[in-house]
């Protein structure tokens, strides 16, 4: 998203998401889906266009949006680091992977470095359980990582 | 002839480089001047062994593993491309120990074609099922799949043919086929398997459940996280609408079928039919009372059967080769196979389809070759993170649905993960009360709550206060979770807790004095 998406500017391109999907059954999560990939988050500005596109509330959209884990606020960093949580990394030392990247990066679970460039989130389960632990920068999947690699990933990402 | 050369395209590979290995098999292919065809096909579900490359010669298909991208040269240098000895080789695929122990109906295909090649999918025996389908009554379609035994795969083990049967018998001019692909439970990876490998085979089992309820409609509700499976099933939707495959005259005949993939946003609990629907219709995920049932009010209030990727996918070898074929696998009343996917701590992590009847010992040590770290096996995990904990003194437990209830226990989508004997299982019971307090809908209270303060407990045993009136507490808690929650995710959250407690008692006894002299 860029900083200079103004306020008319979302609710001009979000009508244009709703009335493309407008046709589906249950168009709402597509919707969302398409608000997200276009400006990075579900701004608050995209909220009244979508409400009045399905006569919905504007609660009724702000109640979906907050439901689920993927839509964010605002936008993350410029790349998003994607830890996973769950038992199968666990049990190959997921949990001090994702310590040694918190300390690494100064960030905790959901913050982004101060320069904007990576946000950490925690995911539980890539279904990559049989080489963990796992992780997924932006699009890319990494598999069997281990300090180094976790590194080398996180230092591709800072160039 | 030109040689043909196999790189997966599934996740798990793309995860440790198969992209990377195939543009290195590109480049020498070129810098040496040769030809070949890379066809990216599924993998195969030897997964310590990805990326695992294989050449189709004279004599079958040979198979090099792990491949790195550095590996490559040498590989050619050892004439690979004919099949050629190298360090990394292990001779005919099919020859392979893991492979040739398997049964394999529902993953037939997976790893073998081209996931997206409709010629492949016809040439290793796929649409026989739906040719059949499409000269059956419904109900004669129903009473096949009833007969073959076949229960839920997601996890709760309902008989597939009977769920069928209710919508069948549902009046509604629209009803729905809503496949169940939110594959969310950690050490599962057969629903991202089966549409990254051979989606073709899901469409045709949704095909065939449309054929056999009067529903026209259907969707495939699978995770953001798999966007590798979103992509790929999309493409295979397209190329069967195109083929006649789906659409207004399904092969000709004079029933209509269509499906889309939707994507779901991070929510754990749409796992659970009744969120999942409700996410599909565009509400919160949260949990619906039942009754009234899915089968007759789901979908927009009309009659959908919700099925698990695995229960669809095995929908179509039942009707082509018949439910007796099918319901001869298995033990007791786990008729057929099941794709068991062996996680965490193993060493020979993968996808493992056999009949239903082995025990969890010969999962964990002798196919699954022990633990990956050579430590001594702990616990395993079986059915993800409502699962219980079973210590090795279980490992006599069979798998199948029966054997697991009695040891109180699920089998669940059938994960197992391993963990070595530096777990602790405090810490893995405080993790399943914090899970199911981050995915909880907020609908129900013992739920909603139950797991805060399930957590809040196990901190408080974990720094040693009061451990007998905080165990008895958690306890207690545990029990108003499992009684009172209104979905399995409450439900069966106190599993891996109680399980904890009962096997690994001195993980919980953290008293502050001996902590303190260590």
């Amino acid at each position: 998203m860029g900083l200079q998406d103004s306020a008319q500017n979302i609710t001009e391109r979000t009508a244009e998401i709703v009335s493309r999907n407008a046709q589906l059954e249950g168009p709402l999560l597509p919707i969302l889906h398409d608000v997200h990939h276009a400006f990075g988050c579900v701004p608050e500005a995209a909220i009244q266009p979508i409400a009045d596109g399905l006569n919905l509330s504007r609660a009724e959209v702000h109640g979906v949006v907050s439901f689920y884990h993927d839509f964010r606020k605002s936008p993350a960093g410029r790349h998003t680091l994607k830890l996973c949580r769950a038992e199968a990394c666990q049990s190959v030392g997921g949990d001090q992977l994702a310590e040694d990247v918190m300390r690494a990066l100064g960030i905790d679970w959901h913050e982004t470095t101060p320069d904007g460039r990576i946000t950490l989130e925690p995911v539980y389960c890539l279904g990559l359980c049989s080489c963990a632990p796992a992780a997924m920068m932006d699009d890319t999947l990494h598999g069997r990582l281990d300090a180094t690699s976790v590194k080398d990933i996180v230092a591709e990402a800072s160039r | 002839m030109t040689p043909t050369i196999f790189i997966p395209c599934d996740a798990a590979a793309l995860a440790v480089g198969a992209d990377k290995v195939a543009a290195a098999i590109a480049n020498e292919l070129s810098a040496r001047g040769l030809e070949a065809t890379i066809v990216r096909n599924g993998s195969r579900g030897l997964h310590w062994l990805e990326p695992l490359v294989e050449v189709r010669t004279g004599h079958g298909r040979i198979a090099y593993g792990p491949v790195r991208p550095a590996d490559v040269p040498g590989l050619f240098d050892a004439g690979f491309l004919s099949g050629g000895d190298h360090p990394l080789c292990h001779g005919r695929t099919k020859e392979m120990p893991y492979l040739k122990g398997q049964t394999r109906l529902t993953f037939a295909r997976c790893g073998v074609t081209d996931p997206l090649s409709l010629e492949d999918y016809r040439h290793y025996q796929g649409l026989k099922g739906l040719e059949k389908a499409v000269t059956m009554t419904p109900a004669d379609i129903v009473r096949e799949v009833t007969d073959s035994g076949l229960r839920g795969r997601g996890g709760a083990g309902f008989p597939t043919g009977i769920k069928w049967n209710t919508v069948l018998g549902a009046p509604g001019a629209q009803k729905y086929i809503v496949c169940n692909a939110d594959e969310g439970d950690s050490g599962t990876f057969a629903d991202r398997m089966i549409m990254e490998g051979d989606p073709f085979v899901l469409i045709e089992g949704m095909a065939i459940a449309g054929i056999a309820t009067g529903a026209t409609r259907g969707y495939i509700y699978t995770r953001s996280e798999y966007p590798h499976a979103v992509a790929i099933m999309r493409k295979a939707i397209e190329i069967a609408r195109r083929a006649g495959i789906l659409g207004p005259s399904v092969l000709g005949s004079a029933h209509a079928f269509d499906m889309e993939v939707r994507v779901g946003a991070g929510a754990y609990v749409c796992g659970e039919e009744t969120s999942l629907l409700n996410s599909l219709e565009g509400k919160r995920g949260v949990v619906r009372a039942k009754p009234p049932l899915p089968a007759l009010e789901g979908l927009f209030g009309c009659p959908t059967v919700v099925n698990n990727v695995m229960s669809l996918a095995s929908v179509p070898v039942i009707l082509d080769r018949g439910a007796a074929f099918y319901r001869d696998f298995g033990v007791g009343r786990s008729h057929g196979t099941i794709p068991i996917q062996l996680a965490g701590n193993i060493k020979h992590g993968g996808l493992y389809e056999t009949a239903f009847g082995l025990t969890l010992g010969e999962l964990i040590h002798d196919i699954g070759g022990g633990t990956a770290s050579g430590r001594p096996v702990k616990a395993v995990q079986v059915g993800g993170p409502l699962g219980a904990y079973f210590p090795p003194a279980l490992f006599d437990t069979v798998f199948d649905y029966e054997a697991f209830a009695a040891r109180g226990g699920l089998i669940g989508h059938a994960g197992i993960v391993v963990f070595d004997d530096t777990a602790d299982m405090l810490k893995q019971a405080r993790f399943a009360m914090e899970f199911c307090a981050v995915e909880s809908c907020g609908k129900c209270t013992p739920c909603r709550l139950g797991a805060v303060r399930g957590t809040e407990v196990l901190d408080k045993i974990a720094k040693g206060e009061s451990p007998e009136a905080n165990i008895a507490l958690l306890e207690d808690l545990c029990n108003t979770m499992k009684l009172g929650s209104l979905c399995a995710l409450g439900g069966f959250a106190p599993y891996p807790v109680e399980s904890a407690l009962t096997h690994f008692p001195d993980d919980f006894d953290k008293n502050p004095f001996l902590q303190a002299a260590e």
